[in-house]
């Protein structure tokens, strides 16, 4: 088998892999990037919509011209890039196992790993919908692909389950391409993307969101020809006598992402049920020495900058351990999520934080307005940050001062109302 | 104080914030916005308010590309209740590969003073 030897190898040539080449490079050391795809960019080439690097180049771009100047510095700096291989297997001992046409399979010896093989989406299977098996039924972001890529219409009618980005994202595009799009419907009493999509793709087309519904049942023998769609209440039970009846072809399922991990279980990184993700310390390090996570693999990210900010980070800091200018202590406090709070990155911090400050990813179970989130460590607060509103769909980030983190014990991050009115 | 002779909420859309901004015109013409936490939303809410404009992301059929088609995007944001014509031109249209980021495709379409170009870098198929 052939062997290839690297100080870095990188798995998934997405934004996250991508913007973690090349810092580790930037950093000094010898990287790997292997993409399983013919061609680098992750999701991004398929989602051709504006919205993406607002955080990181203050321009809107489109998803292509947010991956294409990261692959422009990847050439630039000449990155060795496997394309065309799937890893299979990534050893505890580090080996990689992966496999390519040319080559069939191949072992890559790296001092560290990062992973970055992004998310998949939930399909009918994850939530259940009763009815026939017919022709029509797609995800969304499978839908996009097959749009925006491959330059074929999936139907003419819609009916989309899931008010999440890519479903809205895809209505947009759908109408635009002349098919109709009869609604979006979503179980919760929000919508589950950001506001911005809920704007731009569904009020200016006047596609109807209806929220608090959900599909029953998808009826059609060969090909979908109607869903039936119901209220439900608050413990998102159907309500007898609300059925309306969507005759459409095509149903999108738009129902969230679950992070890519078969791989990750695979060299023993452990995951957190709430993220399905690996399980981190500040450094992004798993609980497997040398092996590092970033991006959708870690959790299902809403905005591309945050994803790729996480790369640079990641990259600079697996450089940096690998030349040893870096040590990760082994001691950790762990973070703890207190009221409303429904994951929050990194699980646990080291009590040599890296950087003057450390950053917290989280996000909220319920939309809540005029909240304190706050840091707590044996009921002290020692942290807390205002926020005019918190919502699910939207990721917060909390920069913790360095020496606030300087403590023995665990921390707790809660959501907590500004002020609690009695009538309301 | 003028009186309010028409009003609308208008949601920003310019950060996750979404912020409910109000914008009202006056007997005397003035139009003034309120409920934004930024200027950003200032800005946004009156254009949106007097002359709502969109960013048209699409596709362009590609000959002999390693892909079919080529992502594209209007330079500027063009007017909303123009993107369906826009589409209908755009359809009509073939470009032959490679093509570069940034590649002017369509060069001011409909009269607008706007540009379609290219999304990506897209190579030609090695036959
Ligand atoms: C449909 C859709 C629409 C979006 N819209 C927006 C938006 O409007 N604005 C915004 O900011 N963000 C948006 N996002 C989010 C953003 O695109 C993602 O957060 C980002 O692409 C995640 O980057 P990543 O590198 O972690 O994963 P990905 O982009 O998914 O890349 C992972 C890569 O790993 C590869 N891989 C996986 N497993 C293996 C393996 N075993 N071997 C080799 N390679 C492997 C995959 O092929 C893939 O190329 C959207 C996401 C989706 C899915
Ligand atoms: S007004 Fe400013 S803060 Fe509010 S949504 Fe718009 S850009 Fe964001």
């Amino acid at each position: 088998m052939k062997t290839y030897i690297t100080d870095i190898a990188i798995i998934g040539g997405g934004p996250a892999g991508l913007a973690a080449a090349i810092s580790a490079y930037e950093n000094g050391v010898n990287v790997l990037l292997i993409e399983r795809d013919f061609e680098l960019g992750g999701i991004l080439p398929q989602c051709i919509h504006n919205g993406f690097g607002l955080g990181i180049f203050d321009e809107e771009l489109t998803g292509p011209e947010f991956a294409q100047r990261y692959i422009n510095k990847v050439m630039e700096y000449k990155i060795p890039i496997m394309l065309n291989t799937m890893v299979l297997e990534i050893r505890p001992n580090k080996n990689i196992l992966a496999v390519n046409k040319n080559e069939g399979a191949i072992l890559v010896k790296p001092k560290a790993i990062i992973l970055a093989m992004g998310c998949r989406e939930r399909t009918r299977g994850n939530i259940r919908i009763p009815g026939t098996r017919p022709a029509g039924i797609y995800t969304a972001g499978l839908a996009q692909r097959l749009v925006n890529i491959e330059g074929l219409m999936p139907g003419k009618k819609f009916v989309i389950l899931g008010s999440g980005d890519i479903g809205m994202i895809m209505a947009r595009r759908l109408t635009l391409e002349g098919a109709e799009v009869k609604a979006v419907i979503e179980i919760l009493p929000y919508t589950s993307g950001l506001i911005r999509n809920k704007v731009q793709c569904l009020d200016d087309f006047g596609i109807p969101l209806l929220l608090q519904h959900t599909i029953i049942e998808i009826k059609g023998k060969d090909r979908v020809e109607s869903v039936v769609v119901s209220k439900v209440d608050e413990n998102w039970e159907p309500i007898k006598g609300s059925e309306k009846s969507f005759e459409c072809d095509t149903l999108l399922l738009s129902v969230g992402l679950i992070p890519e991990n078969e791989l990750s279980k695979t060299a023993g990184v452990e995951l957190d049920p709430k993220t399905r993700g690996p399980i981190i310390n500040n450094y992004f390090q798993t609980n497997v020495e040398g092996i590092f996570a970033c991006g959708n693999v870690l959790h299902v990210n809403d905005l591309v900058d945050n994803v790729a900010s996480e790369g640079t980070l990641t990259g600079e800091i697996a450089a940096k351990f690998i030349k040893k200018i870096i040590k990760i202590d082994k001691n950790f406090v762990q973070l703890l999520c207190g009221r409303n709070i429904g994951y929050v990155l990194p699980q646990k911090v080291n009590k040599t934080a890296f950087k003057n400050s450390v950053r917290f990813y989280m996000r909220v179970k319920k939309p809540e307005n005029n909240v304190y989130i706050n840091f707590k460590v044996n009921d002290k607060l020692i942290y807390k940050k205002f926020e005019r509103f918190a919502r699910p769909s939207e990721m917060l980030i909390i920069d913790l001062p360095k020496q606030d983190i300087l403590i023995d014990n665990n921390i707790l991050i809660e959501v907590i109302p500004k002020e609690k009115k009695s009538e309301n | 104080m003028s009186e309010i002779v028409d009003s609308k909420i208008i949601t920003c859309i310019g950060c996750p914030k979404g912020c409910q901004v109000k914008v009202s015109k006056f007997k005397n013409g003035n139009i003034e916005a309120e409920g934004y936490s930024c200027k950003h939303g200032k800005e946004y809410a009156i254009q949106e308010y007097i002359d709502p404009r969109r960013i048209l992301t699409t596709t362009i059929i590609v000959k002999n590309g390693i892909l079919p088609l080529i992502p594209v995007r209007s330079n500027q944001p063009l007017p909303k209740n123009k993107l369906f014509e826009c589409m209908k031109e755009i359809a009509n249209i073939k470009v032959p590969a490679p093509i570069k980021m940034g590649d002017v495709l369509i060069k001011n379409i409909l009269g607008l003073n706007v540009d379609i170009i290219a999304s990506r870098d897209l190579e030609s198929k090695i036959n």
